[in-house]
């Protein structure tokens, strides 16, 4: 039974060096020991939350990279677009005045030869009527040379003149 | 140091297993070292002398230990005699005369003792490594600042301190409500952990059976029943005392059942501490002992292999023990305090 009696020198000695350690440790161990393991513990929380904060700026900031690039492109497109369909327009419409100016200067071309054919066809004209006096002088020179002829003739045109 | 030397005749006696063990896992008034058998044929003990502290007609009394050693051992003591007998002190007549009752048990008187013996001394030495140990840790976190990567001695604590405070105080313990009980119980785990490595050197200034001391496990048992039952809850006393919910005829076996329970809870620590640690030193000892039982060295790598295959296992047992009283406390503690779920 020696072991199951309880010594009350050594549970006074126990009582009072327990209560003096966890005094002792409460104040000069857990204290700072547990207040620094706190810090650390809040702080990697902190830095987890900051670093889950960061990556969806990241994230953030590239879907803003990836909607410019985009928009960049539709845009490049649309002013080549733009680009080509003026082009063709400013092509167009140098070909249609161009073919305009040239109908214009075949048309004159026309003009200007027509008339140049009738004048020369007038002056032909005239020329040949001139030619033709000339030659009915010579004819009728050499016709009315004798005196009955000339006297026949002016009896002809009498008949075909109609006195009345 | 103080030595003695005493008759050498004790090499014809038969060697008393039990009386060796016995003698090892109670507490003594000196710290014994060795023996040798010096030129003379005498047999030296070394001890390491420890203060007597008694309490005798309203006054401390103080002296050492070695005064019981003299031959005669009758030491007088004011108007009476003291004699130390199988390591406890009690009042004598001159003749250092030991009465018995009926029952077999000693009848004389004993003083109140405050004795630094085997068993205090071994406490102090705990209590230093430990204050040691976390106070030079601390240390370091305060000047090293939380934030800096462990070093150290901080690699040595910190698994530890998280492991008892994340694992065995919160996850009993409601949160709001463990850090006003984690200083108790990290001390607690620490206090038992270490003096029950301490008991397990087997050389001065180890191998007292402080731990395995019903004294200091009964010390523990009852803070830990003030610590939970003084921070009750009002839920907690109300579902002890009042049982709500209960039919009438139940509550008249539930209620005292309860009651007995708040009391044997502690009770089941300060056995569980207490049986598994005497047992230890108990097996260790019976298995040195086989040597002088068989009296051949042949038996000796057998008994220093069993011996090693137990002071391994009691290594475990020391944590598992801290651990586990920890954790009972604990639990016991958050039933009285948590909120209701």
């Amino acid at each position: 039974m020696g072991l199951l009696t309880p010594d009350p020198g050594l549970i006074f000695w126990t009582t009072t060096s327990f209560l003096i350690l966890m005094f002792l440790l409460r104040r000069y161990a857990w204290k700072p020991i547990l207040r620094a393991l706190k810090v650390r513990e809040e702080y990697i929380e902190f830095s987890l939350k900051d670093a889950a904060q960061a990556k969806d700026e990241v994230l953030k900031l590239s879907e803003t990279r990836r909607q410019m690039i985009e928009t960049t492109r539709l845009e490049r497109e649309k002013m080549m677009r733009e680009t080509r369909e003026t082009r063709e327009e400013i092509i167009n419409e140098a070909k249609a005045s161009a073919t305009r100016e040239a109908e214009k200067i075949i048309q004159q071309s026309r003009e200007l030869i027509e008339r140049e054919r009738q004048e020369s066809l007038s002056e032909i004209r005239q020329q040949i009527s001139l030619i033709s006096l000339e030659i009915a002088e010579k004819i009728l020179k050499q016709e009315l040379v004798s005196e009955e002829r000339q006297q026949s003739v002016i009896r002809e045109y009498l008949d075909h003149v109609n006195f009345n | 140091m103080e030595t003695k030397a005493a008759e050498s005749n004790k090499e014809d006696e038969p060697f008393d297993p039990a009386y060796m063990i016995m003698h090892h896992i109670e507490d003594a008034h000196d710290f014994h070292i060795l023996s040798y058998t010096n030129a003379q044929g005498e047999k030296v003990d070394i001890n390491f002398p420890l203060p007597v502290i008694l309490w005798h007609n309203k006054g401390l009394h103080f002296f050492m230990s070695w005064t019981f050693r003299q031959p005669e051992s009758v030491v007088p003591f004011g108007d009476t005699y003291l004699r130390l007998y199988h390591e406890k002190i009690y009042y004598t007549d001159s003749d250092g005369t030991i009465l018995y009752n009926e029952n077999g048990s000693i009848a004389n008187s004993k003083p109140l003792s405050f004795s630094i013996t085997k068993n205090v001394f071994s406490l102090f030495v705990g209590c230093l490594i430990i204050f040691w140990v976390f106070g030079a840790a601390a240390k370091r976190y305060s000047k090293r600042g939380g934030l800096a990567v462990p070093k150290g001695i901080q690699l040595l604590v910190e698994p530890i301190i998280l492991f008892v405070r994340d694992d065995i105080i919160r996850a009993q313990i409601d949160k709001e409500k463990a850090d006003k009980f984690t200083p108790y119980l990290l001390t607690l785990f620490f206090f038992i952990w270490i003096n029950n490595l301490v008991g397990l050197i087997p050389f001065f200034p180890g191998s007292a059976n402080l731990s395995g001391n019903i004294s200091f496990t009964m010390t523990l048992a009852v803070i830990s029943f003030l610590a939970i039952n003084v921070f009750g809850s009002k839920h907690y006393w109300k579902h002890l005392l009042i049982a709500p919910g209960v039919p009438f005829i139940a509550k008249i076996f539930l209620i005292p059942v309860e009651i007995v329970g708040i009391f044997t809870k502690p009770f089941g620590l300060m056995l569980r501490l207490f049986a598994n640690i005497t047992a230890g030193h108990i097996i260790i000892l019976a298995i040195t002992a086989m040597i002088f039982i068989i009296r051949s060295f042949a038996v000796a790598p057998m008994t220093i292999l069993l011996s090693l295959i137990m002071i391994s296992l009691e290594f475990l047992v020391a944590i598992l023990q801290a651990y586990i009283f920890t954790l009972l406390t604990s639990l016991f503690i958050g039933m009285a305090v948590n909120e209701e779920h």
